[in-house]
């Protein structure tokens, strides 16, 4: 088949604007069929709007993006066909039991009647709902519908599943046993995985991780090359005073900290050598010390220019979670 | 573990294929309307106190001029429409409860053609109002209607057609209001003067000639008036009864036929869902 050869999910010069608000503004990306690849970046970003193009919902503004082969504007229903969604908002019909919503899925998409009843037993033991399935959506819980909604996405084998924050609002276990059911299809069937998240342990299970911030990607590469890129160790502090030791960072070291989840952060080459020097030369009095190797979320600091948790909090607003069930 | 199922197969379109798709959308309706029986039951207290209260009371004042048919007579087909009209409205009009729920972006991003989508709405919107209508028409008898076989299949059909069109207009409703407080008001707005401006509830030869041409530009007005000519001809009446209970609609000087009526319908839900599926498809 020619299109086996054809990436996943090829972007080139994609913008997206919606009246004043320029949500995507020119990126390109190549994902490789097979491969788990993650989608970073803070609230507003765009990444769910360059899914939503992916997956042939929003028209692009400009450029163009071709997915299993086929491009997201010419060839809708052939996309349509080849992709698998998993939206950040919930779209069961929790009046409907697990399986009338797995069999209206299965319709919808035509699913050859032969193998229908065996695939939805096949997706709901994946995901760990076959018991389930005849109660009503209604009465599960939060992560139980998550995994109902993955399990839909891969009811008609889709080539290409994209999945925009499959594990937000979940318990760390449930989070887990979500990334132990990606691994799993990988190891199942041929299938590419485009995921977003918040969560950077999470974009760890990545085959490629790229970032995105304003509309632009601004790093893309695998979790461990773009640590490595960063180079640099993360040391944080607990003081007294942490504006004051902001400011004797500067005159001592020429180095600039932030605060950062209450203590204050900075990155130097070598960490571990530079905690002496730290002790013996700052003004402020030091209550703890870490060092940490570069993580991802240094990666997203750097790239962003916030972490990842103060991003979410999104300015503190406490509406951010209520907005996403629009 | 199950016995591993190779790749299911999705065909590559087809006509097959979209009445599929518009089949379980209908199924779907059938099972939510099977769950909600207090609905059924509420939206059948409107048209029987319009049946009973209304044309019982009003029956001794229009008595008078129209010797051997009751007012309830008269009223019975145009309850019958009233009562599939706020149903399948409202069938139409829960896509609003669709878009909030998210599930309408699980239907609008399938393979399939948005008008096969809108399709299985209409015909389930209006098998749920026509088989909601099937226990007024069982009153039929208490009102002085007979109960004929003929006569009560094609009142069924031409049920089972204004559902379809006013499920269509729902939905072309349903496409404009994006939030569920908005939906409401929007129903007391549109259909609540379709109902009035149709002959429903009263003969319209009486009205102002400016109501006249509104009455003649509601869709429903050629839905009621079949249904009225199809009761008024198994009853025994006068000509000077029939004329003041059923004196048909006329453009100028032309009487509509029947099957011009009927036309008209299919034509307005032609034309309704068309618009719908136009707007449906262009969505967010
Ligand atoms: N339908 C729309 N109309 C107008 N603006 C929109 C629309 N959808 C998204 N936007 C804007 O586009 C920008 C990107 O939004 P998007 O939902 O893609 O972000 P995101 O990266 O998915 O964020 P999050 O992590 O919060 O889900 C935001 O500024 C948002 O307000
Ligand atoms: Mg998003």
């Amino acid at each position: 088949m020619g299109e086996q050869v054809a990436a996943a999910v090829r972007v080139r010069g994609l913008v997206k604007r919606y009246k004043e608000v320029e949500a995507v503004r020119g990126i390109d990306l190549d994902v490789v069929p097979g491969e788990t690849f993650g989608f970073l970046g803070p609230n507003g970003a765009g990444k769910s709007t360059t899914i939503k193009i992916l997956c042939t919902l929003v028209e692009a503004t400009e450029g163009t993006a071709q997915v299993a082969g086929f491009d997201v504007a010419r060839d809708r229903d052939a996309v349509r066909r080849r992709i698998g969604l998993v939206f950040q908002e919930p779209t069961l019909d929790a009046y409907l039991t697990g399986e009338q919503n797995l069999r209206f899925h299965g319709e919808l998409y035509g699913v050859d009647r032969s193998t229908a009843a065996a695939r939805r037993e096949e997706v709901l033991q994946m995901v760990g709902l076959w018991d389930r399935r005849r109660d009503a959506v209604q009465t599960y819980s939060g992560g139980m519908r998550r995994r109902l909604e993955i399990a839909r996405g891969l009811l008609h084998s889709p080539q290409v599943l994209f999945l925009d924050e499959p594990t937000i609002g979940l318990d760390p276990q449930t989070r887990a046993s979500i990334w132990e059911y990606i691994r799993e299809l990988h190891r199942r069937e041929d299938i590419t995985v485009f995921v977003t998240t918040h969560y950077m342990d999470e974009a760890e299970n990545c085959d490629r991780i790229a970032i995105m911030n304003e509309g632009r990607i601004v790093a893309l590469d695998t979790p461990e090359a773009l640590k490595r890129a960063i180079g640099k160790d993360r040391v944080v502090i607990t003081t007294d005073d942490d504006g004051a030791a902001i400011a004797s960072l500067r005159e001592q070291f020429e180095i600039e900290a932030a605060v950062h989840e209450g203590a204050v952060s900075f990155a130097v080459t070598d960490g571990a050598a530079f905690v002496p020097q730290l002790f013996a030369r700052l003004d402020v009095p030091i209550h703890s010390v870490s060092v940490t190797r570069p993580s991802l979320d240094d990666v997203f600091l750097a790239h962003t220019g916030t972490t990842i948790r103060d991003a979410e909090r999104g300015g503190g607003n406490p509406f951010a979670i209520m907005a996403r069930g629009r | 573990m199950t016995t591993e199922v190779a790749a299911v197969r999705i065909p590559a379109g087809g006509l097959r294929h979209e009445l599929r798709a518009a089949s379980v959308v209908w199924q779907r309706e059938m099972i939510r309307f099977s769950r909600d029986r207090a609905r059924v039951v509420s939206s059948l207290v409107q048209p029987v106190l319009f049946l009973f209260v209304l044309g019982g009371g009003l029956s001794s004042i229009v008595q008078a001029g129209t010797g051997s048919v009751d007012f309830k007579t008269f009223l019975f087909p145009g309850v019958l429409a009233t009562s599939v009209l706020f149903t399948a409205a409202f069938a139409g009009i829960s896509m609003v409860w669709d878009r909030e729920f998210g599930f309408l972006r699980e239907m609008l991003v399938a393979p399939v053609s948005t008008a096969a989508i809108l399709t299985g709405k209409c015909v389930g919107g209006a098998t749920v109002a026509t088989l909601q209508s099937l226990v007024l028409l069982a009153l039929a008898g208490t009102v002085g209607v007979p109960y004929d076989v003929v006569m009560l299949l094609e009142l069924v059909g031409l049920l089972f057609l204004m559902a379809f069109m006013i499920t269509a207009l729902g939905l072309l409703l349903a496409s404009r209001v994006k939030t569920i407080q908005a939906a409401m008001p929007m129903v007391q707005l549109i259909i609540t003067p379709l109902m009035f401006l149709s002959g429903a509830l009263f003969p319209l030869s009486g009205l102002p000639g400016w109501l006249t041409v509104l009455t003649h530009v509601n869709p429903m007005t050629y839905a009621v008036e079949p249904m009225r000519s199809v009761v008024f001809a198994r009853l025994d009446t006068d000509a000077a009864t029939l004329a003041a209970f059923d004196p048909g609609i006329h453009w100028g000087d032309y009487r509509v036929s029947l099957g011009l009526q009927v036309l008209v319908v299919v034509l307005a839900c032609l034309l309704l869902l068309t618009a719908a599926v136009a707007r449906f498809a262009r969505t967010e």
